[in-house]
């Protein structure tokens, strides 16, 4: 087990440095003239000269990979340069909001659960029943709706038209959490419902389940007890699966409801064309995705004795 | 022998359940779609551009039936100049990211070697970003419009197919039939785009079609952002955006783009399903 955790993380190591290269050298490409846009965006027309000693100040004259080791570098202990905008430090300004969307994520996530796994189970164990049609009809049309414009029904309904919840984020955390939590529970419980439903219904046609009714073994037993320990595998990884989704997810719900998270600031960001938030962003989310499989790889590892026994074997 | 064999064919035909049906109803609902985007400039009632202020945000009547926005443009006219962009925008992007991914796929599993290993390795750091996170990068890299969008989105698209078709072309590259094409002297290109492609060919094009839906919410998505097309041009995702701020008087300004875009991702996810279902031996065969 410690063998293959070690394992792991050393896999990470390559990862880790393609996906900071990457960030890095896409915003390279587009930084080379945010000295110059800057500056513009100032109002002030200013001579080549200052502009090199600007492009100077911020190490934008030194040789790429050069570039690529100081940021690294400066990723590491907690030193990614300062916004071009607000001229604050953007491993401040980052971490000031990442817990915000933490939060976000995490509500989502549970309410997900909350909502797909009872769904899938009562769709897949009424298979082909009305209730079964109901759910799987749902799910479809949860599928079929962009987050954002599902963000405007609710807005609409519970904010506008009765008036219950408050229609941006204000200083009741309470409230204003409810709606972007919902907007994204919505179209991820919609998608696994149907995978829930689908593994579960799957689990239900194995031989064993049929020798446990045999045996005069109740229904609820056997799914609560069997079958949803079987099911909780695939459930693990969505759930995994939902958290790099949501990642991205937030970028949208954050902004329409003016959530206060790393969403809201990377697209703000990239209105301003503040490349070092831009590029803080990009590199932590996808270290943070990383991250959060692996714990899952080694959740799955742990939980499933197939996997297991197979995996220390290789 | 000939009498057992017609048993079977009838009992086919019994069980046969209504996937050819529906697949048929779902790809003339597509081509009415199709239609409506390509011939967008004919069927406005009036011209999605030109601003009245006198009829700024009127609620949905006979003359203007989805009402119109906040500079008096009506929504239906506005609705349908819009598809074009966000429907052939995404099958832009599918075919692109389907293309580029099942050739690079195809030369990693027939290569294998060095080939392989650099491209699977960055498809996999690809893959190990959060999708959207990723496409915002490019977008703000790139600046906004709709090409670059689609750029944006293509960029974090592709690795899929390529893995798909590079685990299909594995499979087929163990078959015995390939042995035989080779040893009758087929150069490697025919013996790619005549045999293995072919063969291949289905898986791909379900995962293609299936997103579809997807691809049109990204897209959206982006636009809705502000990252996809520019002002004044009507595309669905920027109308939701146009709208939000005027969510609680004029309704529909957000609701006629977002319902189109729900139905139109609706009858794709509808049209992916029933591909798949129709190219699954299995699904075909299993009666309901």
């Amino acid at each position: 087990m410690i063998r293959y955790i070690f394992k792991r993380l050393l896999q990470l190591i390559p990862v880790l440095i393609g996906i900071t290269f990457l960030s890095f050298a896409m915003m390279r490409l587009a930084g080379g003239d945010a000295v110059t846009y800057m500056y513009e965006n100032a109002g002030a027309a200013v001579s080549q000269e200052i502009i090199d000693k600007t492009k100077a100040e911020y190490g934008l004259d030194k040789p790429f990979p050069v570039q690529y080791a100081n940021w690294f570098s400066g990723m590491v202990t907690g030193d990614m340069g300062e916004s071009y905008v607000s001229h604050r430090d953007v491993y401040e300004t980052f971490t000031s909001k990442l817990p915000a969307t933490i939060m976000l994520t995490l509500s989502s996530v549970v309410l997900t659960v909350l909502l797909a796994v009872p769904l899938g189970i009562l769709s897949a164990v009424k298979h082909n029943k009305w209730i079964d049609h109901v759910i799987r009809f749902l799910s479809f049309v949860g599928n079929s709706m962009p987050n954002f414009f599902a963000a405007m029904v609710l807005m609409y309904f519970l904010s506008v038209k009765l008036g219950i919840l408050p229609v941006v984020t204000n200083s009741d955390l309470g409230q204003s959490i409810i709606l972007p939590t919902l907007t994204l529970a919505v179209s991820m419980a919609a998608k696994y419902t149907r995978q829930v439903r689908a593994t579960v219904l799957e689990e239900l046609n194995k031989p064993y389940v049929m020798g446990a009714k045999a045996r005069g073994i109740r229904g609820s037993v056997i799914i609560w007890k069997s079958v949803m320990k079987a099911s909780m595998l695939t459930i693990i990884t969505l759930l995994a699966l939902s958290i790099g989704n949501l990642l991205g997810g937030t970028a949208i719900v954050e902004n329409i409801f003016m959530w206060d998270g790393v969403g809201k600031l990377a697209v703000d960001a990239i209105n301003m064309r503040d490349y070092p938030i831009i590029q803080a962003y990009v590199a932590w989310m996808a270290v943070i995705y990383v991250l959060v499989n692996l714990v899952t790889d080694i959740l799955y590892h742990y939980l499933d004795p197939r996997v297991r026994l197979g995996g220390d074997r290789a | 022998m000939s009498g057992e064999k017609k048993i079977t064919v009838r009992k086919q035909k019994t069980r046969k359940n209504h996937t050819r049906a529906k697949l048929i109803f779902f790809l003339i609902l597509t081509a009415v779609l199709l239609l409506i985007a390509a011939f967008a400039k004919y069927l406005c009632p009036y011209d999605p551009y030109a601003q009245d202020l006198t009829l700024a945000q009127k609620a949905p009547c006979p003359e203007h039936l989805l009402g119109t926005d906040r500079y008096g443009r009506d929504m239906l006219s506005r609705v349908i100049t819009g598809s074009t962009v966000s429907i052939y925008g995404t099958l832009i992007l599918v075919a692109v990211i389907t293309v580029v991914g099942t050739v690079i796929g195809i030369l990693c599993g027939w290569r294998g070697g060095k080939t392989e290993a650099v491209l699977m390795r960055i498809s996999d750091l690809f893959l190990a970003f959060p999708g959207l996170v990723f496409a915002l990068a490019v977008a703000a890299v790139l600046g906004g419009g709709i090409q670059n969008a689609i750029i944006a989105l293509a960029v974090i698209g592709w690795p899929k197919f390529a893995r798909l078709a590079r685990g299909l072309t594995l499979t087929q590259k163990a078959s015995p039939y390939l042995m035989a094409v080779k040893l009758s002297g087929s150069s490697t290109g025919k013996l790619l785009i005549k045999h293995i492609l072919p063969n291949i060919a289905g898986p791909i094009l379900v995962t293609a079609v299936l997103d579809i839906g997807t691809m049109m919410m990204e897209l959206a998505g982006l636009s809705f952002l502000g990252l996809g097309v520019k002002p004044p041009m009507a595309e669905w995702g920027s109308m939701i955006n146009d709208g939000r701020s005027m969510l609680q008087i004029a309704p529909w300004m957000v609701l006629a783009p977002g319902a189109a875009i729900f139905i139109t991702v609706m009858i794709f996810n509808l049209l992916g399903d029933t591909v798949r279902d129709y190219m699954d031996p299995r699904e075909r065969n299993r009666g309901k």
